[in-house]
């Protein structure tokens, strides 16, 4: 008996690195079938959001460029970096600067996690930026997806304050005056109170202002506060709306994709692809079904391959790119550091970072206009657009209805001529304060550069409505003059704007100081 | 059914609702109590006014920068006028420029009195209250606004 006992115990040991193994993989081997390859996708937590089966159409690169995913993908390297760099930085107003530059100059790797850490969420603000406009273009926001547009909104607008709060933590002359300036954006719905005389009743901007400062100056209240934001609440949200943003895409068919053809899907792709093996085992479980017009059981061929390997080594490779370039910005360019913080002067011109910059444009017209209202319009139109354009059609095409490219065109050029012509009238002339210096602020707040921007794409959008008499091609219109306006603006206040918010041909053209 | 004979309302479906009632206002009362956490009770912040010296120092007709306290001192024949140099758009600190004040970040425009002349700035720059101390040094109360024109007379 001893022996036996014995003997199974020397079995066991020698059997360890085995048994282990299997007991983590609950497949315990590599997928041999299609029913082993689906339990490979649901037996494992992290791909069990996938489903089995996976559209070729939604593999093809051209319709997502894997811009979600490079998206998470960032999103992850920022995560990392961003736990190692917390290890070394100090949330204070006297050390916070000298612990960025002991990461910076003194840390093992320490410049290289930060350059890593800054060009992730720059590469991050872009792919998000452009993942929106994939799913607008290819119409994927529509039924069932519209909750899915919302939630990536929302994705958005965390994205952007993420980046700013994170460049406000190393406490240089950029951080200082970005809090300023960002304490007193929230404080500016005062604009608009002090000029109908209600400050005194109601004063949401200096609510706000006083919760993000924590106090009536910048200074070590707004730091911890911004802190907590960045490290804590902020990615904490972004997580728990991934986590929704992904569960809906699961649950509402996978990716946007048109009807395949009635019948035998031969067509695409010129392959018959059956959904079950002749000899499998087991039907799929519940597992694989998901919502869509019709379940794929016994449905016959279809345009379908296995997510395990195919979907997988898509999102992997996708991932690497993301590394990769990641990684090479990072080696190749260093994150900026400004001189220390200084309450006493800004830098001139002081310059947001360059997703900011439109902003900064339009904020130099009126700041309640421009840093409050304008964003508010351009997020509530984009969150209704899922709403007010809900014929379907074009879902997972590119520019899929008719006339939807010719329409893309013509509101380019269309927005471009607006944007340029409105940017050069008020380099050149000025706007109402220059021309009645005695003008009320009112008028201002109303009527400026910006709201104008607004105004004229809308109607832009409204005509569009009415000639091609299409909701889709009046949101195209309206989404296509909201990306060039972007773009153009951040692109003008990049290069154009100069010291005091001057226009100057080149920077190089900058006066002497 | 008449209105004096309203349905019966289950004893369930009354605890049920009163369950989820009850949850939203704990909810709603908790999102109130939580926002008065980060709401400061008292505003920290330095004291804000400022000893700049004897006035026989500034001779008439000059104007003295004080970059720490972000203001800008000036003395005519009427006597002495401080002017705030923070600007009132979005609160970054004006430069002098030719003819008065310019703002480095979107790029406001004031005149040497303050007034604005170009850009997206609400107000002038504010005239601060200019007074002085038991040594007969002056004294400028950054936190105490006076209207444009008001000259202090030593």
């Amino acid at each position: 008996m001893a022996e036996t006992a014995t003997k199974e115990f020397l079995h066991n040991l020698h059997e360890l690195p085995q048994t282990v193994k299997d007991s983590c993989f609950r497949l315990g081997k590599e997928p041999e079938s299609e029913r082993e390859e689906s339990q490979a996708t649901f037996h494992n937590l992290f791909l069990h959001i996938h489903s089995v089966r996976v559209h070729v159409r939604t593999l093809k690169p051209t319709l997502t460029f894997g811009l979600g995913l490079a998206a998470t993908a960032s999103f992850l390297i920022t995560l990392i970096t961003g736990v190692l760099l917390m290890v070394y930085y100090k949330p204070s107003t006297d050390l916070a600067y000298q612990s960025i530059k002991d990461i910076h100059f003194t840390v093992s790797t320490g410049r290289f996690i930060r350059n890593i850490h800054r060009w992730a969420s720059q590469l991050m603000v872009l792919v998000v930026l452009l993942h929106m406009a994939r799913v607008f273009f290819t119409a994927s926001y529509k039924k069932p997806r519209e909750f899915n547009w919302l939630v990536g909104l929302g994705l958005l607008v965390i994205t952007l304050a993420l980046s700013f709060t994170g460049y406000l933590l190393p406490w240089d002359q950029l951080a200082y005056w970005a809090i300023t300036i960002g304490s007193n954006i929230a404080n500016s719905p005062r604009e608009l109170t002090d000029a109908i005389g209600i400050t005194k009743f109601v004063d949401p901007g200096g609510f706000q202002k006083r919760l993000l400062l924590g106090a009536n100056y910048v200074g070590q209240d707004a730091l911890i506060r911004f802190y907590v934001l960045h490290v804590f609440v902020l990615p904490l949200a972004l997580v728990t709306l991934l986590g929704v943003h992904f569960w809906r895409i699961r649950k509402d068919g996978g990716l946007a994709k048109p009807e395949d053809p009635p019948g035998g899907l031969a067509e695409w792709g010129g392959e018959r692809r059956p959904v079950f093996q002749p000899l499998a085992t087991k039907t799929y479980g519940l597992m694989a079904l998901v919502k869509g017009k019709r379940p794929p059981v016994n449905r016959g061929p279809e345009n379908t391959v296995m997510s395990w390997p195919h979907l997988f080594w898509a999102e992997l490779s996708v991932f690497m790119v993301t590394v990769a370039v990641t990684l090479i910005l990072a080696f190749y360019s260093d994150a900026p550091l400004k001189e220390l913080a200084n309450a006493a002067i800004p830098e001139n011109p002081a310059k947001a970072p360059w997703y900011f910059l439109g902003l900064q444009e339009l904020v130099s017209y009126s700041a309640f206009m421009g840093g409050m209202l304008i964003p508010m319009i351009v997020l509530v139109g984009l969150a209704l657009i899922p709403f007010l354009d809900r014929r379907p059609g074009g879902e997972g095409t590119w520019f899929g209805t008719s006339h939807e490219r010719s329409v893309f065109w013509q509101s380019l050029f269309f927005a471009c001529a607006v944007t340029v012509g409105m940017l050069a009238f008020t380099v050149n002339y000025g706007w109402l304060r220059n021309w009645f210096p005695n003008i009320q602020q009112l008028w201002i707040i109303v009527i400026n550069p910006g709201s104008l921007f607004v105004l004229i794409f809308a109607a832009w959008s409204l005509f569009i409505l009415k000639r091609k008499n299409s909701v889709r091609l009046a949101a195209v219109s309206l989404f296509t003059c909201f990306l060039v306006g972007f773009t153009l603006l951040t692109y003008f206040a990049t290069v154009h704007r100069g010291p005091n918010w001057h226009f100057y041909w080149w920077p190089s053209q900058w006066p002497a100081h | 059914m008449s209105r004096l004979d309203p349905p019966r309302v289950s004893r369930r479906s009354f605890l049920s609702l009163a369950s989820v009632g009850s949850f939203f206002v704990a909810l709603g009362t908790a999102a109130v109590g939580m926002l008065r956490l980060p709401n400061p009770a008292v505003l920290p912040g330095p004291v804000r006014r400022f000893k700049l010296g004897p006035p026989e120092q500034f001779s008439a007709g000059s104007e003295t920068p004080f970059a720490d306290q972000n203001l800008v001192l000036f003395r005519d024949d009427e006597g002495f006028y401080a002017i705030s140099s923070t600007c009132t758009h979005l609160g970054c600190t004006v430069a002098r420029s030719k003819d008065g004040f310019a703002c480095p970040c979107h790029g406001s425009r004031f005149n040497s009195k303050g007034s604005v002349v170009g850009g997206p700035a609400p107000r002038p720059l504010p005239w601060l209250e200019v007074s002085r101390g038991a040594n007969g040094d002056l004294i400028v109360n950054a936190d105490n606004e006076v209207p444009e024109g008001t000259h202090y007379r030593v």
